[in-house]
C-alpha cells in the first residue's frame, strides 16, 4: 500500500503534467472552438517551436528570453501557412476533410523535422535557474513548474476577458455561434479565424517549451500524443470552453500519474490507454463534457 | 440602387438562377415571390457576398460588388436579415444587436439606432440580458430584423422574414416593414406568402425555377386573375 506522502507526490507531479496539458488544450479549444475544427497538427506546431529554442539557444546559445519570441512567431508562421494551405480552401467541404487535412499536415510536419533534424531523442536542458528545484515537504516543483502553473491561469483569465469583452471577442463569439451569420454582420470571417489560428500557435509553442523541460528530451514525434490528449482534455473539460480545457487538462493529468505512479508496474506502461479510455468514457457519459453546454451537434 | 443584370449562380454545381435582372429604387419594397426552390433565397444570398456568382454583375449606387466580401457588401449598407432568422442563439439579446452593428463606427448613432430598435420591438427591450436562444420564433424574428437595423441599411434583405410565424405574428413583422418604409428604408423582400408581400411591396418579381417569369406593379399584380389563380390560391378575395 502506498504511503500518503507518495500519493501526494504523484498528485502534484498530476499537477505539473496537468498544466502542461492544460496548456495545449486552451490552444487547441481556441481553434475548435470557432472552426469545430479537430487539429491534428496542433501539437506538432508544439514541436516546432521546441525544436526552434533548441537550435537557437542549445546550438547557437542566443538568451532565452529571445529565442522564446522567435519560436512563438515562427510556430504563428506555420500554423497560419496551415490555416492558408490546407484548411481555408477547406473550409466549406466539411469537418471531417479539414480533420483529414490536419492529419496530413501533422505528418508532413513530423516528416521535415526529421528530416531537418534526425529521427534520434536529443537531450534538452533548461537554464539552471528554471529547472531549480524548491522543496515543499514531500513535493519537489522546479521554477518552470511553478511559472506553468501560473502562466496557465493568466493566460485563462486574459483570453476569457478578451473573448468576452473585446470587439474581437464578440466577433469570435458570433463566429463560433454561427459563421454564416456573423458574416452578414460585416464580420471578416477570416480575419477573426486567423487570429484564433495565431493565439493557439503561440500558445502551442509556449507549451512545447514547457512539455520539453518537464521531459528534458524532444524528438520530433513528440507533439503528436501530448496534442491528442489537450483534444481529450478539451472534450473532458467541455469543449470549446476554455476553462473546461483548462479543467480537463488538469483532471488528465492527474488521472495519468496516479495511474502511472499507484497501478501495478505491468500495467503502467499502458497510461497513455488509460487516458484515451478516459476520453471514450466521457463520450460516451457526457459527450458535452464537464463544463460543456448542452447544445445538439452544430447544423 | 441596387441592379443585378444578367445573374446566373450555381449552387452544388446546379444552376439554380437563370440569367436574372432586377432592380430597386431608392425608397422602393420589392418583393420577390414564388415557389420553393424558384431561386429567391440564392439571389439574397449572392447579393450579400456568401454564395458567388456564376457569371452577370450586381452593381450598388453603380459600383460593381459582384465578386466582393460579404463584409464589404455590409459596409455599402446592404444588410440581410437571413432565412430561418439565424440569431446568435448562446448570445444574449443585447450581445446579438451590438453585433448588428459591428462595422458601426459611430457610438452616439449605434446608441441612437439601439434605442430606435427597443422602440420598435419593446418585447425585446425587457430581456437584454436573456440569452437569445430562449426566444420564441416570433420574436426571433423581431431580434433578426432588430438586429439588421443597428447596422443602419440602406438596403434591408429580408428572407421569408414570416416564416414560421403565426398569422398574428406575421401580421405583426410587416407592420414593422411598413413602418421601416416610412422611415425611408429601401427592401428587398423574398417570400412565400405571396398575398401579403404583393400587398406591401411597390413591384414584384415573380421567380420560376430560377428565371423571372413576370416582373411589374405589384397593386396591378395583385387583381390580375392569372396571378391570383396561380399564386394567390384561386378564389382568394383580395
Amino acid at each position: 500500500m502506498p504511503d500518503f506522502g507518495y500519493f501526494l507526490s504523484q498528485l502534484f507531479n498530476g499537477i505539473k503534467l496537468g498544466s502542461v496539458y492544460a496548456m495545449v488544450a486552451i490552444g487547441y479549444s481556441m481553434v475548435y472552438g470557432i472552426l469545430r475544427l479537430i487539429n491534428f497538427a496542433h501539437g506538432d506546431i508544439m514541436t516546432v517551436g521546441v525544436y526552434t529554442i533548441l537550435v537557437l539557444f542549445t546550438t547557437y546559445g542566443m538568451p532565452l528570453w529571445l529565442t522564446i519570441i522567435i519560436s512563438v512567431a515562427l510556430s504563428i508562421i506555420v500554423g497560419l501557412t496551415a490555416e492558408r494551405v490546407a484548411y481555408r480552401p477547406l473550409r466549406s467541404s466539411g469537418e471531417e476533410t479539414t480533420l483529414i487535412s490536419s492529419l496530413a499536415v501533422s505528418i508532413l510536419i513530423q516528416n521535415i523535422i526529421v528530416m531537418v533534424f534526425s529521427p534520434q531523442r536529443v537531450a534538452f536542458h533548461l537554464p539552471d535557474y528554471l529547472s531549480k528545484l524548491h522543496t515543499f515537504g514531500t513535493v519537489r516543483l522546479s521554477t518552470m513548474n511553478i511559472i506553468t502553473f501560473v502562466a496557465v491561469f493568466v493566460i485563462l483569465i486574459a483570453l476569457s476577458y478578451m473573448i468576452k469583452n473585446t470587439r474581437v471577442g464578440m466577433a469570435m463569439r458570433a463566429c463560433s455561434d454561427n459563421m454564416n451569420a456573423a458574416r452578414l454582420m460585416g464580420i471578416n470571417v477570416t480575419t477573426i479565424i486567423v487570429i484564433a489560428f495565431a493565439i493557439g500557435s503561440a500558445l502551442a509553442a509556449l507549451s512545447g517549451l514547457m512539455l520539453a523541460g518537464e521531459y528534458k528530451t524532444i524528438d520530433p514525434l513528440m507533439g503528436f500524443v501530448p496534442g491528442l490528449k489537450a483534444f481529450c482534455a478539451a472534450v473532458l473539460g467541455g469543449i470549446g470552453s476554455l476553462g473546461g480545457a483548462v479543467l480537463g487538462g488538469f483532471i488528465l493529468g492527474i488521472i495519468e500519474m496516479l495511474f502511472a505512479g499507484l497501478m501495478p508496474t505491468e500495467i503502467t506502461p499502458y497510461r497513455d490507454a488509460f487516458v484515451f479510455l478516459v476520453l471514450i468514457l466521457v463520450l460516451l457519459i457526457k459527450p458535452n463534457g464537464i463544463l460543456g453546454s448542452n447544445e445538439g451537434g452544430r447544423s | 440602387m441596387l441592379k443585378i443584370e444578367n445573374l446566373c449562380v450555381k449552387y452544388d454545381s446546379i444552376r439554380v438562377v437563370h440569367n436574372v435582372s432586377l432592380d430597386i429604387n431608392d425608397g422602393e419594397i420589392v418583393a420577390m415571390i414564388g415557389a420553393n426552390g424558384a431561386g429567391k433565397s440564392t439571389i439574397l444570398k449572392t447579393i450579400s457576398g456568401l454564395l458567388k456568382a456564376e457569371s452577370g454583375k450586381i452593381t450598388m449606387d453603380s459600383e460593381d460588388i459582384t465578386r466582393v466580401d460579404s463584409h464589404v457588401i455590409v459596409q455599402r449598407g446592404i444588410i440581410q436579415v437571413p432565412e430561418g432568422r439565424q440569431i446568435f442563439t448562446k448570445m444574449t439579446i443585447e450581445e446579438n444587436l451590438k453585433l448588428g452593428a459591428f462595422l458601426q463606427k459611430d457610438k452616439e448613432k449605434v446608441e441612437r439606432n439601439f434605442e430606435r430598435v427597443l422602440t420598435l420591438f419593446p418585447i425585446l427591450k425587457e430581456r437584454l440580458k436573456q440569452t437569445a436562444g430562449t426566444l420564441s420564433g416570433g420574436e426571433q424574428q423581431m431580434l433578426a430584423i432588430g438586429r439588421a437595423l443597428m447596422g443602419a441599411p440602406r438596403l434591408l434583405l429580408l428572407d421569408e422574414p414570416s416564416m414560421g410565424l403565426s398569422p398574428l405574428m406575421t401580421q405583426n413583422v410587416f407592420d414593422v416593414l411598413r413602418q421601416l418604409k416610412k422611415d425611408g428604408i429601401t427592401m428587398l423582400l423574398v417570400e412565400q406568402n405571396a398575398y401579403d408581400a404583393l400587398e406591401i411591396s411597390d413591384r414584384t418579381y415573380i421567380l420560376e425555377t430560377g428565371v423571372v417569369k413576370i416582373t411589374g406593379w405589384s397593386r396591378e399584380l395583385i387583381e390580375d386573375p392569372g396571378i391570383k389563380k396561380a399564386y394567390l390560391g384561386g378564389e382568394y378575395d383580395a
